[in-house]
């Protein structure tokens, strides 16, 4: 099974809910947590640990400038602006490529062939007993994380059982974490930028037929609008975390809520049993 | 000399545009006279990379000086590269406005 933790507002406890819940299953059992947010991954935070990497390559055109004639027929099929010719030379931003080999296939010269550029690395380590922790990085100045996370997430593939700690929004890395999934956890908080944004990404976890529940974070108590939405998509409320000064310490401080405070095992693996229960599984 | 003012609308008389990669509007044309010619930028609306897809256009249609108002960092590159000179127009006016500033003199170098 491979569960998603997302959110579509940024900050409003993803890594919290994914980190812990792995946290709890880890204790009986294997589990996989992938990072998803390349651009910003933090679940490390949480699992100090050992770490071993392994680079991430996207493939990009090299030019042979003898056999190229400025025809520009690789800057006309290039669908990213990677690409310009001008009377005399060629330019290529490899920032912009995504790698599709376009270029190679319509040069009539042959004379563009791909090569490899490191874009990102992912790491491995086993913080606790049953946990592994998988981390896409995505380097500054790159812009195809998509590609990172499909990397990170085929390490983990056929594993029993993996959390994946989402990016925010709804944007093409979230697809790329979500789609194929067996189920959605959003993280949402009772503010209108919460309200606005579970909206959207429940949208998009609709379209790609993702079964989805709702974890409420900083609960005041009432949360009426957030419910409200919630029971107008059908999303059920699966878990509800109060707005708390000592939960905000022990996160900012690293520390897992799972491990240090009294019931939230138990709240947590309530919340596994019934993110399964979204697959009809019990 | 060819020289290209971003714009607004397709004619001279149309407001000049700030942005260059995304300008709804190249206008061309001749210091030495001749008619206004316009492209639409198919990229204006595209998500990414429409600096360089746009410089590229201006290289196709032999643009020596462009007239805008900003340029980002990758379209720089290019038309630095294919040595098109660059001229600041950040008024209210029309394109034909900008032109005649520049063929004035009256518009300063993108440095």
């Amino acid at each position: 099974m491979r569960l998603v933790v997302a959110s579509g507002k940024g900050g409003t406890g993803k890594t919290l809910v994914a980190s812990n819940l792995a946290a709890v299953l880890a204790s009986n059992r294997e589990v996989v947590l992938v990072d998803c947010d390349v651009e910003e991954p933090n679940a490390h935070l949480f699992f100090p640990s050992e770490e071993k990497t392994l680079p991430v390559f996207t493939d990009v055109p090299a030019f042979e400038n003898s056999r190229c004639t400025h025809c520009g027929n690789c800057a006309g099929s290039c669908q990213f602006g990677a690409i310009v010719v001008l009377k005399d030379r060629l330019l290529f931003f490899p920032q912009m490529c995504h790698g599709c080999g376009g270029c190679e296939l319509v040069c009539p010269e042959g004379a563009v062939t791909m090569e490899k550029r490191p874009i990102g690395h992912v790491t491995f380590s086993t913080p606790r007993t049953g946990l592994v922790l998988i981390t896409g990085v995505l380097h500054e100045r790159e812009i195809m994380s998509p590609h990172v996370i499909r990397e990170a997430l085929g390490y983990a593939s056929g594993h029993p059982l993996v959390i994946c700690d989402a990016p925010p929004g709804t944007a093409c890395p979230v697809v790329e974490t979500l789609e194929g999934a067996d189920a959605c956890i959003f993280v949402t908080e009772p503010t209108p930028f919460g309200l606005h944004d579970l909206a959207l990404a429940a949208g998009v976890a609709e379209a790609l037929g993702v079964p989805s529940g709702v974890v409420i974070n900083r609960s005041m108590g009432d949360d009426g609008s957030i419910r409200d939405l919630c029971r107008a998509r059908d999303l059920p409320v699966l878990l509800t975390i109060p707005f708390d000064r000592d939960i905000a310490e022990a996160a900012n401080s690293g520390q897992l809520l799972t491990d240090m405070m009294p019931g939230m095992k138990e709240q947590f693996l309530d919340l596994f049993r019934r993110a399964s229960e979204l697959l009809g599984v019990r | 000399m060819m020289v290209c003012v971003t714009s607004k609308g397709p004619g001279p008389d149309d407001l000049a545009e700030e942005r260059f990669g995304r300008s709804p509007y190249f206008l061309f044309r001749d210091t030495e006279g001749g008619e206004w010619s316009s492209v639409a930028n198919e990229f204006a609306d595209a998500a990414g990379g429409v600096g360089p897809r746009a410089a590229q256009v201006l290289i196709d249609r032999g643009a020596r000086v462009l007239i805008t108002g900003n340029v980002g960092g990758n379209a720089l590159a290019v038309i630095q590269a294919a040595g098109i000179e660059i001229y600041m127009y950040r008024e209210s006016g029309t394109a034909g406005d900008a032109f005649q500033k520049f063929t004035a003199g009256q518009l300063k170098k993108f440095a």
